[in-house]
């Protein structure tokens, strides 16, 4: 882990009369992967469309060093496009077309979707769309790959499932990633650092680092820790349920 | 049931629901209510069809209607189209247009007759100019409501991955709108015809709308009927032909949800 990648610097953003994110400063090395969660409606997005340039903040700085990719809760992917279209905009780079094929077919394998590369989204589940949109942002030259609540609107098992094939694809490869979401298993199992926000104004309530190595299992201890020590500071379950916890 | 055998079907109904209406109309015709002329028999009119090919009349009609139709049609959406997008994506100039454009749209064509005729004469270009100010404003704000309604997250990727410009416009921009925009084609192509033979009628020389018009100075309900039948059907098919738009693969997610 270098240098950090994406720095904010006591970033804060008002809509209107609304203050949304208070005096936020996080610095994100390369080849981590941060998690942020926080209650729904905390600003979490708009932190990440700050992360992204998408928006900017009120006070407070962003730097920014390299490329990145964004995946969105759903239908991010272009519907008239299909799956071998999609995961081309993620390769414009290439001139070369049998070079730009070749890296199209090995993105389709990396997320166990031959014989559907021209399939358009609206004929694949769910699962299947958000691999197709991880593999986008996963091809070609990228940085840092913001997830913005990636998995919300699939179900249960098929978010179990994407959270192993996120893990194993990173561990193909290696971005720095930014995950949104209010799934805390989620943020526990696949991250190296949480952060909890708070209510709106969104303020960074506490941070915590999760040092098993990835991929994890839902079920290892410190993944399970990690959960118990998250729902605590969200308020959810009590300080007695941390008990043991060793920060 | 195999898909065939329930399109052999439907079309055997159809055909039956057109037998019936031509015996209704053979039945109404024989009781001698309506005089020889108000109500010519089927066999009458079908004598007038076959008279009408003889003579290449009705083909000469339908070809010039056609190309009217075609012609004004083609240069409302060429032009709908553009200025869809444009308002659509730049707030001011919709703000300053979209009433003027809405006035227009509610304007009948047809009341433009008299202005079409002292500018344009008689004949192609009175026609084409009619039948485009039918079509332009429907278009035109049909593509700003479906520019409007693309989701943002389009352009977001679109920015994400490079797509600006041009390539914004011609691979998100307008395949976002795709499916809407081939709705409104089929819309405004049955106006278009709607008022190609109503513009005919009254501004016209040759066409299938002078054709009606002569049919009727002459009382010749026969080939008045034939008119009519061909106008129907031409409307029809123009629709069917449209229609074929929709099974394009890349706008087949428009029709889906």
């Amino acid at each position: 882990m270098s240098g950090p990648n994406l720095t904010l610097t006591n970033v804060s953003r008002w809509f209107g009369a609304v203050e949304v994110l208070r005096d936020i400063s996080l610095a994100i090395g390369d080849g981590e992967f941060v998690a942020l969660v926080g209650p729904s409606g905390c600003g979490k997005t708009t932190l990440l469309n700050i992360l992204s340039g998408d928006d900017q903040p009120s006070s407070g700085s962003v730097d920014r060093q390299s490329r990145m990719r964004m995946v969105y809760q759903q239908d991010g992917l272009f519907p008239w496009q299909t799956v071998a279209e999609n995961i081309a905009l993620g390769l414009r780079h290439l001139i070369d077309p049998a070079e730009l094929q070749s890296q199209i077919g090995q993105m389709v394998r990396l997320i166990q979707l031959e014989g559907f590369e021209d399939h358009y989204p609206h004929q694949l589940s769910g699962g299947m769309r958000q691999r197709v949109e991880l593999a986008r942002a996963l091809a070609g030259k990228s940085d840092i790959l913001l997830l913005d609540e990636p998995f919300s609107s699939l179900d249960y098992l098929t978010r179990l499932r994407l959270r192993h094939e996120l893990a194993r694809l990173l561990h193909e490869r290696p971005r720095t990633v930014v995950l949104v979401t209010h799934d805390i298993e989620e943020a526990a199992q696949l991250a190296d650092r949480v952060i909890v926000l708070t209510e709106r104004p969104a303020q960074i309530r506490r941070e915590l680092r999760i040092r098993t190595p990835r991929p994890r299992d839902l079920t290892q201890p410190e993944v399970v820790q990690a959960t118990r020590v998250i729902l605590a500071e969200l308020g959810i379950e009590t300080e007695d349920a941390t008990v043991g916890e060793s920060q | 049931m195999t898909n065939r055998s329930n399109n052999l079907r439907s079309v055997a109904v159809q055909t039956g629901v057109v037998g019936v209406l031509i015996g209704i109309w053979t039945l109404v015709w024989a009781t001698g209510i309506f005089h020889e002329s108000a109500l010519p028999s089927p066999l009458a009119v079908l004598r007038a069809f076959g008279m009408e090919l003889r003579t290449w009349r009705l083909t000469n009609d339908l070809v010039v209607s056609l190309f009217r139709v075609s012609c004004g049609f083609s240069i409302a959406v060429a032009l709908g189209i553009p200025t869809g997008l444009w308002l659509g994506r730049v707030a001011a100039s919709r703000e300053a247009l979209l009433p003027l454009i809405n006035f227009f749209r509610n304007l009948s064509p047809l009341a433009w007759i008299p202005f079409a005729i002292l500018w344009f004469g008689v004949g192609d270009a009175a026609t084409i100019f009619l039948i485009f100010l039918a079509v332009y404003f429907p278009v035109a704000l049909a593509t700003i409501a479906a520019v409007g309604s693309i989701p943002a997250v389009y352009f977001r990727v679109a920015r994400a991955y490079g797509l600006t410009g041009v390539e914004g416009l011609s691979k998100v921009t307008l395949p976002a709108i795709m499916p809407q925009i081939i709705t409104t084609l089929r819309v405004t192509a049955g106006l278009a015809w709607l008022i190609d033979v109503a513009a005919e009628m009254v501004a016209g020389r040759d066409g299938l709308g002078f054709a009606v018009m002569d049919s009727r100075n002459g009382l010749r309900t026969d080939l008045l009927i034939v008119q009519m039948i061909v106008i129907g059907l031409i409307g029809v098919t123009m629709d069917r032909v449209l229609m074929r738009l929709t099974r394009i693969p890349s706008v087949q997610w428009g029709y889906q949800r």
